[in-house]
């Protein structure tokens, strides 16, 4: 669908759209960026962001290794991954459009800041000749825009040094873009006149050159079409959007104020995990105590001892720091007590590439521990999933006197999507009352006969004195045995604790046809990609559904009986088939693993040419 | 209509109520019903009887203290504690007690940790404990070995001592306790021995007393794998040779009618005799715990015999804030500012837009 508007240029409708801006990582990209993708929320799109940046802290301007950039899919209906390959690409300078050009669609259209096109730029980004000039970009529309000589004249309205106004250009760039899909100004006006109203003659600055933008694409020549993405339909409510740490933090705070306890988090800062306790460190009126411990060991233990003194203990990492914590998780399992266990996952070995996704953690997380330890293991699918499995993490550690470990990986920690906030009064009441006062029956490994959880009792309560430890326990007293009955019936008695929370949870529910040719099986941030490529499949009439996995250990019961529904079972993982293994031992199935271990998440045709492939095989 | 009663308590079988806060507590209601395994003649039962004698005069009912433990012989004294109690795991008890210390700052933590356990797997842990200064008591219990895996040699252990993984003698400088909680900031630090229980307890009550982390070095005996450790020290017929008993605000004497004493030339320590010289008797350094500077007890810590006697009793007192109430006045105070946590608020508090 498509008509003229006012400026005699064609409006074009279309479904989604994916852009992304580049630049150095001093260009302001990630702030144009999230505007950008707040201005589309606003505007009543589904969003979902990635940002890419550069590993260094401070990399020479104008370099490679300094490119930052800031990737957003908006679209009129549901939308799970920041899009494939983007459409329009900003580039702000040579390096970023050498760093970014090989993701573009082909046909794409390129938004270049020609002025930053010079020499210098170019042997700084390895460029032997000016791609703006070779006939490299034939494939692309290049929308060549002075921007660094037009956004110095529309600022001169401020009182600011040219350094100064130079800065402003980043908007200048989204006025452009907000020209292109067709997005009103006013709101991001609005915005500024908030964000900078100390700096009125920044604001002036960044306004002007906002307009500037919008105006050079409304009135040249080098556009003739633009577009508008019409509003999805969204459930009512009020929205947020939220990374997956932010959406962590807040899950842990809501669980924990739910549950009617202090949140003790106690964390030692590493890549991508440091933004949770950033979070929760400003969040201290809900009696939040944030602990940033010498070492993961310590966070670990002080998270253990937290929930021994009656909080809840949480620490939160990464891979190599899960590594470090593994000693006092197996305590945790020992004496019992409820911890959560957040590992943003990175791409490892050793310390691998700590800014890059990667799921490979799985059997870590499993089966990680010495001795038979085990403990409940959940995954995030998304940005705003974080939420509801950090709250999940919490009412299952309190009610099953267990740690929980909680996998998010460094794609949804700082891919940002909508998430619709939920009520306060709607969220379950977690409360696990602590025994207050001595019974005759009290002692410490006395089980409830359903959950098989020993109470919470926690010092300062008179008459419930005890002691636990890594030692073993004697069934019930609690006591210290070496009894080689009590240590069958014990080990026996943990494993059937964790193994009971499968009778506490939903049933796997499928994406599609409970039976089929081809069932794709995943768990974590695949979600996203794999979601969207069985929905396209599926709408060319292939038989294919897709089950996701929430809960890792225990599996939910009807896992085995989805299995067997299908001729062929697929599994994508950012890893090279872990979760696959752990389906083929336990269900006897021909699961086929899909690997992809490039530091980066799945791309929706990856999937989909998996599953074309699978089928062809059949 | 019914009659407006009490209602009725529920009271363990058997016995009335008990409630440490209505009585006062002896030795004994610190004592569990376990069997203490440690083996005969250990020191640990001396530290452990004097320990729960101790606690019983400090007015704290029972279940508002935590002892918290690593690994290592010592480490099993949680299970003879009729209090709360967590054997942790090697080196970490510093940081359990820390989350148990800020879960709930109203318990009296005890950490009880050895030479191994404290000072090379843990001693990350322990600096770190004693530089944040949380109002807690560690008890590090000394016997210069590892006992519980059975012989070999320990971070203290004296250079070139033969032990089981050292037939040929050590080839490392041992880790001195007392100086390295000084070197951490300590704001309490003192060192007593096993064998004198006098000494055991006042350094334990002024420890009880001391808002603040305070560390105590606790020489001991290892009956089986260290016999002899301080043999030296511990005889009590050497005890006015060898030993300084430090109080704060004294003259450093020591010997026989205290007629040794030390002085300082050049930040270097020396023994004069005060019978057989006429140096002046301001001469003669005074002790002071709670100098701000640590230079003097770091001094005091590093005498070492056979040059020197060792000194025991406190080496440095000193106020500074606690760790847990710093954490809590910025909970109170973010309450203060913004109210108590309201979720809906929170939810609200980022980037955030309305769907009709």
């Amino acid at each position: 669908m498509a008509s003229s508007s006012q400026s005699g240029k064609q409006l074009q409708e279309i479904h989604q759209a994916t852009v992304r801006f580049a630049g150095d990582s001093g260009d302001g990209m990630q702030l144009v960026g999230s505007q950008f993708a707040d201005l589309s929320s606003l505007m009543g799109n589904a969003i979902r962001t990635e940002p890419d940046f550069p590993s260094e802290i401070r990399a020479p301007a104008g370099s490679l290794a300094g490119v930052s950039g800031y990737q957003l899919h908006f679209a009129d209906e549901e939308v799970t991954t920041p899009g494939d390959e983007p459409y329009v690409l900003v580039a702000m300078n040579p390096a970023a459009l050498k760093v970014n050009l090989p993701e573009v669609q082909t046909g794409g259209v390129l938004i270049v800041n020609q002025d930053e096109f010079n020499a210098a730029n170019l042997a700084k980004a390895r460029y032997p000749t000016n791609p703006l000039e070779d006939g490299s970009l034939a494939g692309y529309r290049v929308v060549p825009v002075p921007m660094t000589r037009l956004n110095d004249e529309a600022t001169r309205v401020a009182e600011l040094s040219s350094r100064e106004r130079a800065r402003c250009k980043n908007f200048f760039a989204l006025g452009v873009v907000l020209w292109l899909y067709d997005r009103p100004l006013q709101p991001l006006l609005e915005w500024m006149m908030k964000k900078f109203r100390k700096t009125r003659d920044v604001m002036a600055a960044n306004g002007a050159a906002l307009r500037a933008g919008y105006n050079f694409a409304n009135t040249t020549e080098l556009f003739r079409v633009h577009y508008h993405v019409a509003p999805a339909k969204l459930p009512k409510g009020r929205y947020r959007r939220v990374n997956g740490n932010e959406a962590m933090a807040l899950g842990l705070i809501a669980a924990t104020h739910r549950a009617g306890r202090t949140l003790l988090y106690a964390s030692y800062p590493i890549t991508p995990a440091s933004e949770i306790l950033h979070e929760l460190s400003r969040h201290k009126e809900f009696d939040v105590r944030t602990l940033q411990c010498e070492d993961e060991i310590a966070a670990c233990c002080a998270a253990i001892g937290g929930s021994f003194a009656g909080a809840i203990g949480v620490t939160g990492t990464s891979g190599p720091g899960l590594a470090l914590k593994t000693e006092a998780m197996g305590l945790a399992v020992m004496t019992e007590l409820p911890l959560v266990i957040i590992n943003v996952q990175r791409a490892g070995p050793s310390t691998g590439m700590p800014t890059k996704t990667e799921q490979a953690d799985l059997l870590m997380a499993l089966y990680g521990r010495h001795g038979e330890s085990p403990l409940a293991v959940l995954a995030a699918s998304s940005p705003a999933d974080c939420f509801p499995v950090a709250f999940e993490a919490v009412r299952l550690a309190t009610k099953y006197m267990t740690p929980v470990l909680v996998l998010s990986d460094s794609f949804l920690a700082n891919s940002a999507e909508a998430m619709a906030l939920p009520k306060p009064k709607d969220l379950p009441d977690l409360s696990i009352p602590s025994p207050t006062q001595a019974t005759p029956d009290f002692a410490p490994y006395r089980r409830d006969p359903n959950t098989l959880a020993r109470p919470w009792a926690i010092p300062g309560t008179a008459g419930l004195e005890h002691r636990i430890g890594g030692l073993e326990k004697q069934d019930g007293s609690g006591l210290v045995t070496y009894d080689a009955d009590n240590h069958r019936k014990m080990v026996e008695l943990r494993a059937r604790k964790i193994d009971g929370i499968a009778r506490d949870i939903p049933p796997a529910r499928v994406d599609g046809e409970a039976r089929g040719d081809l069932l794709l099986v995943s768990w974590g941030s695949t979600y996203g990609a794999i979601t969207a490529a069985v929905k396209s499949a599926r709408a060319e009439g292939h038989s294919v559904s897709h089950l996701h996995l929430r809960h890792l250990h225990p599996l939910p019961a009807n896992v085995g009986e989805v299995l067997r529904g299908f001729r062929q079972v697929l599994v994508p993982e950012n890893n090279l088939g872990q979760l696959c293994l752990v389906l083929r031992s336990r269900f006897l199935v021909d699961a086929k693993p899909l690997p992809k271990v490039e530091g980066r998440p799945f791309l929706i045709r990856e999937i989909r040419n998996a599953i074309e492939q699978e089928l062809r095989h059949a | 209509m019914p009659s407006p009663t009490l209602p009725v308590m529920p009271q363990p079988a058997g016995k009335p109520l008990d409630l440490d806060c209505l009585r006062t507590l002896t030795r004994k209601d610190f004592q569990t019903d376990q069997e203490v395994r440690w083996c005969p003649g250990c020191g640990d039962y001396a530290i452990l009887a004097t320990v729960q004698k101790v606690l019983a005069g400090l007015g704290i009912p029972r279940h508002q203290f935590v002892f918290v433990s690593g690994i290592g012989c010592s480490s099993r004294f949680p299970y003879y504690m009729n209090t709360y109690g967590f054997h942790g795991i090697h080196g970490r008890a510093p940081a359990i007690a820390m989350g148990v210390k800020c879960a709930n700052p109203d318990l009296s933590v005890w950490v009880v940790t050895g030479d191994g356990d404290g000072l090379s797997i843990g001693t990350n842990h322990l600096i770190h404990a004693i530089r944040r200064n949380l109002d807690i008591n560690i008890l590090l219990f000394n016997n210069r070995i590892y006992g519980l895996t059975k012989g070999q040699y320990s971070p203290t252990s004296e250079f070139g001592k033969k032990t089981k993984s050292s037939p040929l003698g050590t080839i490392e400088r041992p880790i001195w306790p007392v100086r390295t909680a000084l070197a951490a900031q300590a704001t309490f630090v003192a060192r007593t021995l096993y064998s004198d229980p006098a000494h055991l307890t006042r350094t334990l009550e002024a420890a009880a007393r001391h808002r603040g982390t305070s560390f105590i070095e606790i020489l001991q005996n290892c009956k089986v794998f260290n016999e002899g450790a301080f043999e030296d020290i511990v005889d009590r017929s050497q005890a006015d040779e060898l030993r300084i008993n430090l109080e704060h605000g004294k003259p450093v004497r020591f010997g026989p009618n205290g007629r040794l004493g030390l002085t300082l030339r050049n930040l270097e320590p020396s023994i004069v005799n005060l019978e057989s010289t006429d140096l002046a008797a301001d001469a003669i350094l005074t002790h002071n715990a709670e100098a701000d500077s640590p230079a003097l007890a770091e001094l005091l810590a590093a005498l070492n015999p056979p040059a020197f006697p060792m000194a025991f009793g406190v080496f440095r007192q000193v106020s500074r804030p606690v760790y847990e109430e710093l954490l809590m006045e910025q909970v109170n105070e973010a309450t203060r500012k913004r109210g108590p946590g309201d979720l809906a608020r929170l939810f609200k508090s980022g980037t955030t837009w309305q769907v009709e």
